[in-house]
């Protein structure tokens, strides 16, 4: 078998950048949509840490550590704005929110 | 003293008088207007206050008077007898270029010029002034307003003053018009009088058209030399070469000519001399016989210098003259007022004196002037004191018989009489032969036409004279009873004039002795030297004695024709009607002045008035107010415009910004869903833009 | 050899369950698909000696998210959104758009690899010192200040959700 280099990695987060991009572009639901985010941020860092490791530098596993940090913080945030939009609106479907159409 | 150097002085004395009136004159003579209270002590005694008037007025011409003759002793002393003295210069004009291209200012000095000519006007109308003052004082004392009489007169004297002693035509025709002015104030001097106040208005009107004359040839004199001072116009005059036109200089002299017809009261502007006799006699004897009438013919002769240079001005000068003194004679022998007759009588004399001037002998014109100041003021006073004597009467169908009543009033005028109708020996005689003379022998042919004028106006004059004498002081008396208790002989203020006038009418002509009259010395021919450095040599003539003589000798024989006829018609008996009345039509015409007046009536007063009225109401409605309609026309279709403009040009504008705001915004609004998901959509889009530039790149 | 076998097991859970997260209709089964994903993503990590990063990675984004998610998700009454049509109108745009992106980010990687040298295998690291301990050494000396920054960021978060989802008077 031919081995793995960084390539399929790269070529991995690609395929899962796609994914998560469908996800956030053509789901209803808001939370599955948050999910598909925490999908697209997954992605990136394995293409941090691919490279790390073949640069032999520990910055981008530093930095993914970072990517992280902020996933966090974004999917807290995220979801309360979430819960209130449910407590105003009584739904979770994203085209059901169109407040600022003209 | 230097009599000379100050002869600035002289028209300042009488201005001074004037002065003084105008300040205090109220409070010395309170009452204005109207018949005076007579004061205590019987009706010729002036008051208290009014003495100071009597002396100040008439003693300031007196003064004036020996400075004048101070002056000219000291004048005819000069070698050069002209004494030009320059005080300051008046108008610093702005600078002009003159016909012939040279640079000039507008400029007049207020200079006086002392010279022979000036000399004897000066002379002529501070002693005559003089005397005219000193009988006002006897004959105002009726009237209200006496201080105002005398600084009339007073303020009179100063503008002839300055009239004759001017160096330039401008400061000349200062006093020119300050003598209308005074004329105007004198003749109207009984303003509450209707007539009197027309006659004032009139008299300056008729004056102020001829001034138009006088000043188009003042001031083309001014286009042309650059210069209004007699001495350098007349030095530009004698520099005239040969190719000078002519015509511009005929011109010149004409127009002064023509103020000279207003002011000296020649055909067609005579009309307001004979309505000027509302005014007080004194003033008619002062302003219209003996010194502001002879402006004219003073001005012509200071412009001698230019008339000779136009030949065709000098025979419009003398026929305009002769007809003059034709016509105002024709109208003289009808009237029945005394000073109508005096006032026509003047106006033909003034004619005389044109006719001398136009003639070319310059001095025998200013000579018939001086002697006529003598016996016309004197007949004006006599008749002034007639009028007196009868309580105020003119009118001489209702006088007769006076003769031995007021003694030395009927001497006097007697003598002037004599010496107006040209008796040999009396001072009109040797004036108004020699314009006779000059008249016939002048080489230009018309003049003989011009004599045979004169002549038959010699004879006229005579005619109508006597007819005065006869009416007013002979035959039985005709006088209304009431005016017939009071006639009595003039006070000594009065008489003392009249007899020293009648001296000078007497002795005064006999400084111009004909060469003819060859037993005489030269120095009986004075008059004429002394006028030749100003006045030149009169032209040549050939000399024929016995011509001469034939003429002098025809000439007293029409005068004596004259007095002959009036003394059979009236001296005698005093007819009941009027034997001229036998004329029919001529004597009617003649009685109504020809209708002069009533011609200028029609034609300037109603003609020019309502005409005039006419025109200019129309042109107010089709002009003025059209403007103003089509202004507001105007307005209102600009404002149209302006709306129109506003509204789809402006307003559109605007209009169209916001149609195309909102037209851009529809393809724009697509965008705006609301849906956060389409928006990253437009993300994802520009993601997968910016990868493909770097892609083909 | 055994390299190969991971990759492509941890592989095959990451795509698959990032595939399931994006096409179930029960949010629940979304969320454990995701949680499979994160596992598999985990175990990615540790291939690549990033053994701190996959601690890290179990720890916070499996144990923490993914139960703040599942519990939102049962806060949040989704049986209802279950019924109705899931996916939003515009999805076969998003679809070519992605495909779109997708097509040059390839292209980039294949066409890239030859200045990096990208298909050449590394050696692994040698060392005396283990993964944890160099991330320490870098992230305490020369990336302290984003570390700061870092928990500054986690407290507004904290402040922030608190804020944005408390119940309103």
């Amino acid at each position: 078998m031919h081995p793995i280099t960084t390539v399929h990695y790269l070529a991995l987060s690609v395929a899962l950048l796609a994914i998560g991009t469908i996800g956030v572009l053509t789901r209803r639901n808001i939370v599955i949509i948050l999910m598909s985010i925490e999908l697209i941020l997954n992605a990136v860092n394995i293409n941090l840490v691919a490279f790390s490791r073949h640069f032999n530098s520990v910055d981008g596993q530093v930095f993914a550590i970072f990517v992280i940090t902020v996933a966090v913080a974004e999917a807290a945030v995220g979801l309360g704005i979430l819960i209130a939009l449910f407590r105003n609106k009584e739904t979770v479907q994203a085209d059901e929110i169109e407040i600022l159409k003209w | 003293m230097n009599f000379l150097d100050s002869v600035w002085l002289i028209p300042l004395f009488p201005l001074f008088g004037a002065l003084a009136m105008l300040l205090i004159g109220r409070k010395l003579d309170p009452q204005g207007v109207g018949q005076a209270v007579p004061p205590a002590g019987g009706h010729h005694r002036s008051a208290r206050s009014k003495v100071l008037i009597s002396i100040l007025c008439p003693g300031t011409v007196l003064v004036s008077f020996l400075f004048s003759l101070g002056a000219v002793w000291q004048l005819a002393g000069l070698p050069e007898r002209t004494h030009q003295i320059v005080q300051f210069t008046w108008l610093a004009g702005l600078p002009f270029h003159t016909a012939a291209g040279a640079l000039a200012r507008f400029t007049a000095d207020f200079g006086f010029l002392l010279d022979p000519l000036s000399s004897v006007m000066i002379l002529v109308v501070t002693g005559i002034g003089f005397l005219i003052h000193l009988y006002s004082i006897g004959y105002m004392a009726h009237d209200g307003g006496y201080y105002r009489f005398f600084g009339y007169l007073n303020l009179f004297v100063f503008f002839m003053l300055m009239l004759v002693l001017a160096n330039n035509y401008v400061l000349m025709f200062v006093g020119w018009e300050g003598v209308g002015l005074c004329s105007y104030l004198l003749i109207g001097f009984y303003f509450h009088k209707k007539s009197a106040a027309d006659a004032g208005k009139k008299a300056f009107i008729v004056n102020r058209i001829g001034d138009s004359g006088f000043i188009l040839g003042m001031l083309l004199m001014f286009s042309v030399f650059g210069t209004t001072r007699f001495s350098d116009v007349n030095k530009a005059l004698a520099g005239l070469g040969p190719e000078t036109h002519f015509g511009v200089l005929t011109a010149m002299a004409v127009l002064l000519f023509v103020g000279a017809t207003g002011k000296s009261a020649q055909f067609p502007l005579y009309v307001w001399l004979p309505d000027a006799m509302e005014g007080p006699t004194p003033v008619s004897a002062l302003i219209h016989a003996a010194t502001m009438v002879t402006a004219g013919v003073y001005m012509v002769a200071r412009s001698n210098h230019l008339f000779r240079l136009a030949p065709d001005a000098c025979l419009i000068v003398a026929a305009v003259g002769a007809l003059t003194a034709f016509f105002a004679a024709t109208i003289a022998m009808t009237q029945n007022d005394i000073k109508r007759v005096l006032a026509y009588s003047t106006v033909s004399q003034l004619g005389y004196m044109f006719v001398a001037l136009g003639a070319g002998a310059y001095w025998v014109g200013i000579f018939h002037l001086y002697t006529h100041a003598f016996f016309k003021a004197l007949l004006f006073l006599g008749s002034g004191s007639v009028i007196h004597a009868l309580s105020g009467e003119q009118d001489m169908r209702k006088m007769g018989g006076l003769k031995d009543k007021i003694p030395i009033t009927y001497r006097t005028m007697l003598i002037g009489t004599l010496a107006i109708s040209g008796i040999p020996g009396l001072a009109g005689f040797f004036s108004k032969d020699e314009i006779l003379w000059q008249a016939y022998s002048n080489p230009n042919a018309w003049f003989r036409v011009i004599y045979v004028f004169g002549l038959v106006t010699a004879g006229m004059t005579a005619f109508y004279m006597w007819r005065l004498m006869a009416l007013t002081f002979y035959g039985e008396s005709r006088v209304d009873a009431k005016a017939a208790a009071h006639i009595h002989e003039s006070p000594r203020v009065m008489t003392v004039p009249l007899v020293l006038l009648a001296a000078g009418s007497v002795l005064a002509g006999w400084i111009g002795v004909p060469k003819l009259w060859s037993i005489f010395p030269d120095g009986f021919r004075t008059f004429e030297t002394w006028l030749a450095p100003v006045l030149g040599n009169q032209i040549e003539r050939e000399a024929n004695p016995g011509l001469e003589w034939a003429l002098m000798l025809l000439s007293v024989a029409v005068a004596g024709a004259g007095i002959a006829l009036a003394w059979s018609l009236y001296q005698k008996r005093t007819p009941a009607r009027e034997p001229l009345q036998a004329l029919g039509p001529v004597y009617t015409g003649s009685l109504n002045k020809w209708y002069v007046d009533e011609a200028y009536d029609a034609v300037f007063v109603e003609g020019l008035s309502k005409g005039g009225g006419t025109v200019l109401a129309r042109f107010d409605q089709k002009v003025v107010d059209g403007g103003v309609n089509g202004a507001g026309w105007l307005t209102r279709f600009t404002s149209t415009v302006s709306m129109w403009w506003d509204t789809w040009i402006v307003d559109g504008a605007v209009r169209l910004t916001a149609f195309a705001v909102e037209l851009s915004s529809y393809p724009v609004r697509i965008f705006q869903t609301g849906s956060v998901q389409a928006y990253a959509l437009v993300f994802v889009v520009g993601v997968a833009a910016v990868f493909g530039y770097y892609l083909v790149r | 050899m055994l390299d190969t076998v991971f990759f492509y097991f941890f592989a095959l859970l990451t795509v698959g369950g990032g595939v399931l997260t994006i096409t179930r209709r029960n949010a629940i089964h979304s969320a454990v698909s995701l949680i499979v994903s994160l596992i598999g993503v985990a175990g990615l990590f540790l291939l690549q000696q990033a053994e701190f990063l996959f601690a890290v990675q179990i720890v916070l984004y499996v144990g923490g998210i993914m139960v703040l998610f599942l519990f939102v998700i049962m806060l949040v009454n989704l049986d209802e959104s279950a019924r109705v049509r899931q996916f939003n109108k515009q999805w076969w745009l998003a679809l070519a758009c992605v495909a779109a992106v997708t097509g040059e980010l390839l292209f980039f990687v294949s066409k890239g690899t030859g200045g990096f040298r990208l298909a050449e295998t590394t050696a692994a690291a040698a060392g005396k010192v283990g993964n944890t301990e160099r991330i320490a050494d870098v992230l305490f000396s020369q990336y302290l200040l984003p570390f700061e920054l870092a928990s500054v960021l986690l407290l507004a978060a904290v402040i922030g959700s608190v804020f944005v989802a408390r119940k309103k008077v």
